[in-house]
């Protein structure tokens, strides 16, 4: 089992509220893991400090870049997507003017050698080469079952498949750790039962980390095999779903204590 | 698929030596006249500045009020330069000196600036656009306010013509590269264009350099046509005259435009006629437009030769236009 991301003490402040405090994590390849904690807790805030979006007030981030933990400080998000961290967001975040097809095509760019003076003339490898990443594009689509949408708007798309083709998109980069951030806020339980069975497709097809942040505990503890619990920025607790489940700490922190 | 590809190429090529072919025989019989032939290559060095900061605007929704600068940059390279070497030659090294001049001020410019966002960046061009206009009117080479005179001509409608239609099919062009789409995708969301690894200062800067070239490409045959060029003519007004090209045609639509630069083109020539209301019509016209057509003419969409001649009902891939 590889370590893929560890975080050491890592920390961010915003003036003087700090937001997520000394946290240390790591996740394995192939693992998926649960990040929980009350609304606050400062769950989204970690996902911006790994992928990138915030830099940390201390500590830092290492990911496995195929034969040693390297340190990611520093780095802006596109870097550490070209790394192979990608992620969806907590408010659907689609190119809503372009095409189903077209927001797969577009996140296949880092993966894809740019063709500008091949474009520029149209030359035949150019149409060969728009080919091939069509039909790569519209396989994966049909991998989850949205290859009948392709020619769709994105912002036509009802709510729940808008949630799929941001999971898909973020596939389309080839990461190695897919962030989740909520994929399941707003959905009704039929959705949420196709989610569920979309995150495990997922694991099990593209052999991935996944980190997921999640308020439907069902979900949550279905599908993960480890959990961290999050609150006032700080890590909580951690381990399996079943013993989350029975954690006095975590129990306090969402019931409260007895009287 | 090769074969459809060269179908729409050629349906467009058509379209294109048909109208080249009226505007000839219009020409011979002399329809459009000394004076109609003036507006029709100015309306061709317009369309070339406005597929230019249709780019930048549009495709990067980035917004710039700095065309009429680089327009300037480009007018007196070639002033200076073909006046220097007065033969052909002579011409298109200056237009490529001041692509190449004006691109590299776009990258200086962009880079600090492109991470300015809406108004700010606005204000930020229209800044550069004055800096490279007070620059001009001081320098001794540019002959301070007064400008050049006495610049060779080698710009007729055939010459614009010509390179309107290949700048034209090479910005459509690139818009559908991965690189265009690249910059698509960082005006619809920036935040999730870097979650996918698309460095998005470098795409804005990208489009910002290319629309900057082609302002200069512009400005050069403008500055050869006229034969003059002074800091007057590139003033705020100027970008400003670009920029309602693009509003009205509809921002990040190329054919619209096209079809706002020829209209507005053949709409000035109408008002001629009604004298000191010329400016009063203008400006009504443009309200007008913008009352029922808020997103401008075309809107965001495009002009399409497939669908208009060849839909099938087969909508399968509907972005492969060519221009």
């Amino acid at each position: 089992m590889t370590t893929i991301l560890k975080t050491h003490d890592l920390s961010i402040a915003f003036g003087g509220v700090i937001a997520v405090d000394q946290v240390n994590i790591e996740a394995h390849d192939n693992e998926l893991i649960g990040l929980i904690g009350p609304n606050g807790a400062g769950k989204t805030t970690l996902f911006n400090l790994l992928t990138g979006v915030y830099q940390p007030t201390s500590g830092t981030v290492a990911m496995f870049d195929g034969q040693r933990l390297s340190e990611m400080n520093g780095l802006p998000p596109h870097r550490r997507a070209q790394q192979g961290m990608t992620r969806t967001f907590q408010n659907i975040r689609l190119f809503t003017s372009r095409t189903v097809l077209e927001n797969v095509l577009i996140a296949m760019t880092i993966s894809s050698p740019a063709q500008t003076v091949g474009a520029l003339f149209r030359t035949p490898k150019f149409y060969q080469q728009e080919t091939d990443k069509k039909q790569r594009a519209l396989a994966l689509l049909a991998m989850f079952d949205m290859a009948n949408v392709a020619d769709e708007l994105a912002c036509n798309l009802p709510y729940g498949q808008q949630r799929r083709l941001e999971i898909v998109r973020a596939l389309a980069t080839k990461p190695k750790i897919l962030f989740l951030d909520e994929p399941a806020a707003g959905m009704n339980p039929q959705e949420t039962q196709a989610l569920t069975e979309l995150i495990q497709q997922v694991q099990t097809q593209f052999k991935m980390t996944i980190i997921l942040i999640e308020h439907d505990m069902n979900l949550v503890m279905a599908i993960s095999q480890r959990v961290y619990v999050l609150e006032y920025g700080k890590v909580l607790a951690s381990g399996t779903p079943s013993e989350i489940q029975q954690h006095p700490a975590v129990i306090k922190a969402y019931l409260g204590e007895e009287i | 698929m090769d074969r459809t590809h060269l179908k729409y190429t050629l349906s467009w090529a058509g379209l294109v030596v048909m109208l080249f072919v009226l505007i000839a025989v219009m020409t011979i019989f002399d329809v459009i006249g000394q004076y109609g032939m003036t507006t029709l290559v100015l309306i061709g060095i317009n369309l070339i500045a406005a597929v230019g900061l249709n780019l930048v605007i549009g495709m990067s929704g980035q917004f710039s009020l700095g065309h009429a600068g680089f327009m300037a940059v480009g007018a007196y390279a070639t002033a200076l330069i073909a006046s220097a070497i007065p033969n052909i030659g002579g011409f298109i090294l200056s237009l490529v000196i001041g692509m190449s001049v004006s691109g590299v001020v776009a990258l200086l410019v962009g880079i600090p600036t492109l991470r300015l966002r809406g108004d700010y960046l606005a204000i930020a061009t229209l800044g550069v656009a004055e800096i490279i206009r007070i620059v001009i009117i001081n320098l001794k080479i540019t002959r301070g306010p007064a400008g050049i005179f006495g610049i060779p001509n080698f710009v007729n409608w055939q010459v614009i013509f010509g390179i309107s239609v290949i700048v034209i099919a090479l910005v459509v062009n690139f818009v559908r590269s991965t690189t265009g789409q690249a910059i698509i995708a960082v005006r619809d969301n920036e935040i999730a264009a870097a979650s996918l690894g698309i460095n998005t200062t470098k795409y804005k800067v990208i489009a910002f350099v290319i629309g900057a070239m082609l302002a200069a490409l512009a400005g050069g045959l403008r500055a050869s046509f006229i034969q003059s060029v002074s800091p007057q003519d590139y003033t705020f007004m100027q970008s400003i005259t670009i920029l309602i090209i693009v509003v009205l045609g509809g921002i990040g639509s190329m054919s619209g435009t096209v079809v706002t630069a020829i209209i507005l083109g053949v709409l000035d020539v109408i008002l001629q006629n009604f004298g000191p209301l010329r400016m009063v019509i203008y400006a009504v016209v443009l309200i007008v437009v913008m009352i029922f057509r808020p997103k401008g003419l075309l809107g965001t969409s495009e002009l399409s030769l497939k669908k208009l001649l060849f839909d099938t009902g087969d909508s399968h891939d509907n972005h492969s236009k060519n221009a």
